[in-house]
């Protein structure tokens, strides 16, 4: 479009403006696969050298040795996040129907108190969510990094789920109550089925929050290193004295690459959800 | 058949199949609320009553008020707040800045852009705890990578460890937590551009009105709503912001990255003095209320004078 034409010292200006943008974001990413890839006598011995001759793919193979529960680790951040996100989804749902639909008594009220919940974090009520998870018979399980994850992801879920329930259109739960469907018929055969594209979004956030901020509760309520995710597991070895640095990005690298990737993916389809449901007033 | 026959068709129909309205919604809402109740409303009535007691590994008191009036009395209690506050403004406004200036430019019709949508997400899909990882080793003083490249430019004649020195460290945090929630921020802010209606930049393009006209009065009044958000969404997760300083420097040196949220941490669950733990966690709470409290009426007032909204 004649509007949107840029010049080219424009577009130069942009990109590089995009370029310093994207090394801030990216620099940790390539310092840390620079370091992977270097031996540890060298990397600790010489001065700062930003590109030497003896680069190496031998820390991706000694990683599995140094941290022999790597793949657990891998598999476990991944368990967990998806075991909060479905979940969480399986509360969330009938919660922003109620909200996005249903009228009741002290439903504003009850929306401010879930969304008030944002303001505490795992860390603030660690004590007594010990407490808790003890008297239920849930700390050093999975369920100790599951369920405190699932009960701090609600409110988001049902803040966003909400907005897209409110954009369905109506008619059809009511053409369906009218023909004599039950309630909770018309919320499992009509509305979810229409809610798709949206439940996908906001169980991708959820999933993305839950991958996030598994540190916390795992390194609190969890002592098992079998089922530590791999932020806990990882941070383990850098609390030794000799951390073998190369090893340790290695490994958070190869660890995170399998969510990376799938997000990278879905990034069109997130970014596409995000509009859709955030951007609501 | 009119909206009112609709309306009187439903209450019929629900009377006659037992489950009322208000009734089904809160079944609908009660699983959420036991999660809630178990995990957050419990501990949180559970942590006022155990900020009124000396409670320890060893057992358990009550002392009335005592924990209150000791982290009163402290200056450095006071440090701390001021410090948490500080710590919680700057942060954000970068976050708001820099995502404004990221939104911007992926939205800038260049080639290559979807590239650059892809590429910034990994902060924000991995776990908080390994990209700090990699910033623990940048700032590290011998062979960190910033130390050695303001080396290499002649800025600095020798290495810094950068998180070893009071004021250093807490700006190095800074950025590592600007860096964790800048692509969050960025994309909400995209999302929000991209929703801008395209006949608002036409109508004032052909009317004349240059890029920096078009960006100041038509995308920032439009995708305000979605800033406002972001911007007490994001002051509430910087407040309590854990992982990043816990991780980097586990609130020191001397105290210099020491917010509110790891001094709790600290108190409660390093020394494992509960009570005294327990109080913080109340202050926390208060001071994150009002301030929430505080930001909407302003907002509201705000709306108001501008008729907006």
């Amino acid at each position: 479009m004649l509007m949107d034409r840029l010049t080219l010292l424009q577009k130069i200006g942009i990109y590089i403006a995009t370029f310093i943008f994207m090394l801030f974001i990216l620099m940790p990413f390539i310092e840390m696969f620079r370091v992977s890839l270097r031996p540890m006598s060298h990397l600790m011995t010489a001065d700062f050298t930003w590109w030497s001759e003896d680069f190496s793919w031998q820390a991706y193979r000694d990683m599995w040795v140094t941290v022999p529960l790597l793949g657990r680790y891998i598999l476990n951040s991944i368990f967990i996040a998806a075991s909060v996100t479905a979940l969480t989804m399986v509360v969330v749902v009938p919660a922003s129907y109620a909200y996005a639909r249903l009228n009741f008594p002290f439903k504003a009220m009850s929306l401010g108190m879930f969304l008030a919940v944002n303001m505490f974090t795992g860390a603030v009520l660690l004590i007594p969510l010990y407490r808790v998870l003890r008297s239920l018979g849930m700390l050093n399980t999975y369920w100790a990094m599951i369920i405190p994850g699932v009960a701090f992801l609600i409110p988001t879920g049902i803040w966003l789920l909400r907005s897209y329930l409110e954009k369905i259109p109506k008619e059809l739960e009511e053409a369906a109550y009218v023909d004599g469907a039950s309630r909770l018929y018309t919320l499992r055969r009509v509305v979810i089925p229409l809610a798709v594209p949206g439940l996908i979004v906001v169980a991708t956030s959820v999933f993305i929050g839950a991958y996030a901020q598994q540190f916390l509760f795992a390194i609190a309520f969890n002592n098992v290193r079998e089922i530590q995710p791999l932020p806990a597991g990882l941070y383990e070895f850098i609390g030794y004295q000799d951390v073998t640095w190369n090893e340790m990005m290695a490994a958070a690298l190869t660890g995170v690459l399998p969510v990376m990737l799938f997000f990278l993916f879905l990034q069109k389809y997130l970014v596409a959800g995000l509009t859709a449901g955030a951007v609501k007033e | 058949m009119t909206d009112a026959t609709v309306q009187q068709d439903h209450v019929t129909k629900a009377t006659r199949r037992g489950l009322s309205e208000p009734v089904f919604a809160w079944a609908l809402i009660a699983p959420a609320l036991v999660f809630i109740g178990f995990i957050v409303a419990w501990p949180l009535l559970e942590t006022i009553r155990l900020s009124f007691t000396d409670a320890t590994l060893g057992g358990e008191s009550y002392i009335g008020l005592k924990n209150y009036v000791d982290l009163f009395n402290s200056d450095k209690f006071y440090d701390i707040v001021g410090r948490t506050f500080y710590w919680m403004f700057l942060s954000v406004t970068l976050k708001l800045v820099m995502g404004l200036i990221g939104a911007c430019l992926l939205n800038a019709a260049i080639p290559g852009k979807a590239l650059f949508r892809i590429l910034i997400m990994p902060p924000w899909v991995i776990p908080i705890a390994i990209g700090v990882i990699g910033w623990k080793w940048m700032y590290n003083g011998y062979f960190g990578l910033i130390s050695g490249l303001l080396q290499e430019f002649g800025i600095l004649d020798e290495r810094i460890a950068l998180l070893s020195t009071k004021t250093s460290a807490f700006y190095s945090a800074i950025v590592t937590d600007v860096w964790v929630g800048t692509p969050m921020v960025t994309l909400f802010f995209l999302a929000a551009m991209q929703g801008v209606s395209r006949d608002l930049y036409e109508a004032a393009w052909v009317d004349g009105a240059g890029r920096w006209y078009r960006f100041r009065r038509i995308t920032i009044p439009q995708i305000m709503p979605v800033i406002v958000s972001m911007a007490l969404l994001s002051a509430i997760w910087t407040f309590n912001s854990f992982e990043i300083i816990w991780i980097l420097t586990e609130g020191g040196p001397r105290g210099a990255t020491t917010t509110l949220i790891i001094d709790t941490y600290k108190v409660a669950i390093s020394s494992q003095r509960f009570g005294e733990g327990a109080a913080r966690a109340v202050v926390i709470v208060v001071l994150l209320a009002l301030f929430s409290l505080a930001y909407l009426y302003f907002l509201n007032r705000v709306n108001r004078h501008y008729g907006a909204k």
